[in-house]
């Protein structure tokens, strides 16, 4: 039987890898680090894990410890945010190229300067293309069920990737919230123990992250893109366990209202629900508005994108997160060249919003919608890239 | 139906902690909930906000809450400082910490047609606890003025946070504060 807990975004992550028994949890513990690895020390601290909890002096140590530790075959966890995530950026890179399918909760804060320790997309987007499988939560719930799922698709052979479990800084991370957690022993069967394909080993040494020159570097990196790939496959089956055992419902991409929708918003994280309460009350006037909110944010979910669209003549795409000199924000961008290539004629613009936690409200939210609704039925789109909530 | 209860305090009165126990309190009687701070700087002694929301099915919207119909007053002093009615909805609540008179205080408010309760909150902490922690009897008065939530559900949480006497102690906080809790005509 599921257990009803309160609460906040950070500690549903840490309660998460709590019960998937992680090995190691290498860590730096100073801001702009996260509650997640405060609460995870406390059960580390009542004995509650077995877990091998290192404190390191930054946060490039923290994932070289969890690099080293998931070679050994560890299940290996992690969190960080903003600056610190900025910091371990070089090695995010090695995480993924050395395929070590470690499973890190990011809590998505602006990025300096000036200095800002508020909520925004500027940390994960500055590291989007370090081959990570991304995914983006709603809220507290979703944060719980995707790090259960994740360790089991990062472990997965076929994908061996780490992932990046995302929330919300403060507006989720500090959020207290209703979330249902599972049996200790349910989760237990759906995620036994890693079972690493091969780790490190003194009695049979082997080298990893050896120099790779002109010779095979490219096809290493190649490599890597076929392992995100094959991803997909593995987070279907994954949510399919999942939802055999808890009753909810996973997927790369989830939506509201596209039933009908002529106008819809696509955005990332704890925005999309706003945008469904807005959408829930324009659909009760009688307007077809809809919400479209890619969970897994890399691999990008094209091919569900497309099979979501419906009747959609116009979309807004929400960037927390800004691209400077790029034609759009990173989400539009991907939404753009997904529906180009596609020879989708669907009208498209990009919203910036919510810089440096700036709060995205309902009111602008349904002024999006408006615009969109007008874009539907004119078919121009005045402006292409606008920003949202700033003073100008 | 949903609630929104905006909290005022000072950093360091235990707002953020209120305004979740009222969430868990809420959990307990069936509800879905959030509790949030105002993300600003924690200092103590300076004005601070928290956030309760509180509702029949599952919350989606995640941004401040800017109409509340509740607005708790843990503070007395900001009373005249802060713009507390800020927001509140038309014939919303207002659940006020104060000693003063229902007149000054409903001119100090400048809220006509808002229902306000007071209550004498720092008197009850004083005397109970003997110290000027406030924040629970002003669960024990918003429960009076607007009953969101149970009693029981309270009493359950208060005591699950704060374990043995201190917990005994506040119950006995939050039920005399539900007593005497008035509302002002």
């Amino acid at each position: 039987m599921p257990k009803i807990m309160g609460l906040t975004g950070d500690e549903a992550i840490a309660y998460a890898a709590k019960q998937s028994k992680v090995d190691v949890v290498a860590a730096y513990p100073i801001t702009p680090q996260t509650i997640i690895v405060e609460a995870f020390s406390e059960y580390v601290h009542n004995g509650e894990v077995h877990t091998e909890f290192v404190c390191v002096e930054s946060e490039h140590s923290a994932m070289s410890a969890c690099i080293g530790a998931s070679l050994a075959g560890a299940r290996v966890f992690t969190a960080s945010s903003s600056q610190g995530l900025a910091l371990m950026h070089e090695m995010l890179y090695i995480a993924s190229g050395l395929r070590c399918p470690i499973v890190m909760g990011v809590v998505n804060r602006a990025l300096s300067a000036p200095i800002n320790i508020h909520g925004d997309h500027s940390d994960m987007m500055g590291s989007r293309d370090c081959g990570w499988i991304q995914i983006y939560c709603e809220n507290s719930q979703e944060a719980y069920d995707w790090v259960l799922q994740a360790f089991k698709i990062a472990e997965d052979h076929e994908v061996l990737l780490p992932v990046t479990v995302n929330i919300d800084g403060f507006i989720l991370s500090h959020a207290l919230e209703r979330v249902e957690v599972y049996d200790d022993g349910d989760v237990e069967k759906f995620l036994s123990i890693r079972n690493a394909p091969f780790k490190l080993d003194p009695d049979n040494p082997f080298t990893v992250g050896a120099l790779c020159f002109t010779d095979y570097y490219f096809e290493i990196k190649r490599q890597q893109v076929e392992a995100l790939k094959n991803a997909p496959p593995v987070i279907d089956k994954v949510n399919k366990e999942f939802e055999g055992l808890t009753g909810k419902k996973y997927s790369y991409i989830n939506t509201y209202g596209l039933e009908d929708a002529e106008a819809a918003v696509l955005c990332l994280g704890s925005t999309a629900g706003t945008a469904k309460a807005v959408a829930k009350k324009l659909r009760s006037q009688g307007k077809r508005v809809g919400v479209i909110k890619p969970w897994v944010y890399r691999p990008f979910p094209s091919e569900h994108l497309l099979q979501t669209l419906g009747n959609l003549k116009a979309l807004a795409v929400l960037d927390r997160a800004i691209c400077p000199g790029a034609p759009y924000g990173a989400l539009c961008s991907d939404v753009v060249s997904t529906l180009y290539d596609n020879g989708k004629q669907l009208k498209v613009f990009n919203a910036v919003y919510g810089l440096g936690g700036r709060d995205i409200t309902p009111f602008d939210i349904e002024a999006i919608f408006n615009e969109a609704m007008d874009v539907a039925k004119t078919g121009i789109v005045k402006e292409p890239l606008k920003f949202v909530g700033v003073r100008e | 139906m949903l609630v929104e209860v905006r909290w005022h305090g000072r950093g360091g009165q235990g707002i953020v902690t209120v305004s979740r126990l009222l969430a868990y309190a809420a959990l307990l009687d069936g509800k879905y909930v959030q509790a949030f701070p105002e993300f600003g700087p924690e200092r103590r002694g300076a004005p601070v906000t928290g956030y309760t929301r509180i509702s029949d099915e599952p919350i989606t919207i995640h941004s401040h809450i800017y109409n509340p119909h509740v607005v708790v007053i843990v503070d007395p002093t900001l009373i005249g400082t802060v713009n507390m009615t800020l927001g509140l909805v038309k014939d919303g609540t207002i659940v006020a910490n104060t000693e003063k008179d229902s007149t000054t205080l409903k001119q100090n408010l400048r809220a006509e047609k808002a229902k306000i309760f007071t209550v004498n909150a720092t008197r009850i902490a004083l005397d109970v606890l003997g110290r000027p922690i406030y924040n629970t009897a002003m669960l024990g008065a918003l429960v009076k003025a607007s009953p969101i939530v149970t009693l029981d559900s309270i009493d359950k949480v208060v005591k699950e946070r704060f374990p043995g006497a201190v917990g005994e102690k506040n119950v006995a906080v939050i039920k005399r504060a539900y007593e005497e809790a008035e509302k002002v005509e």
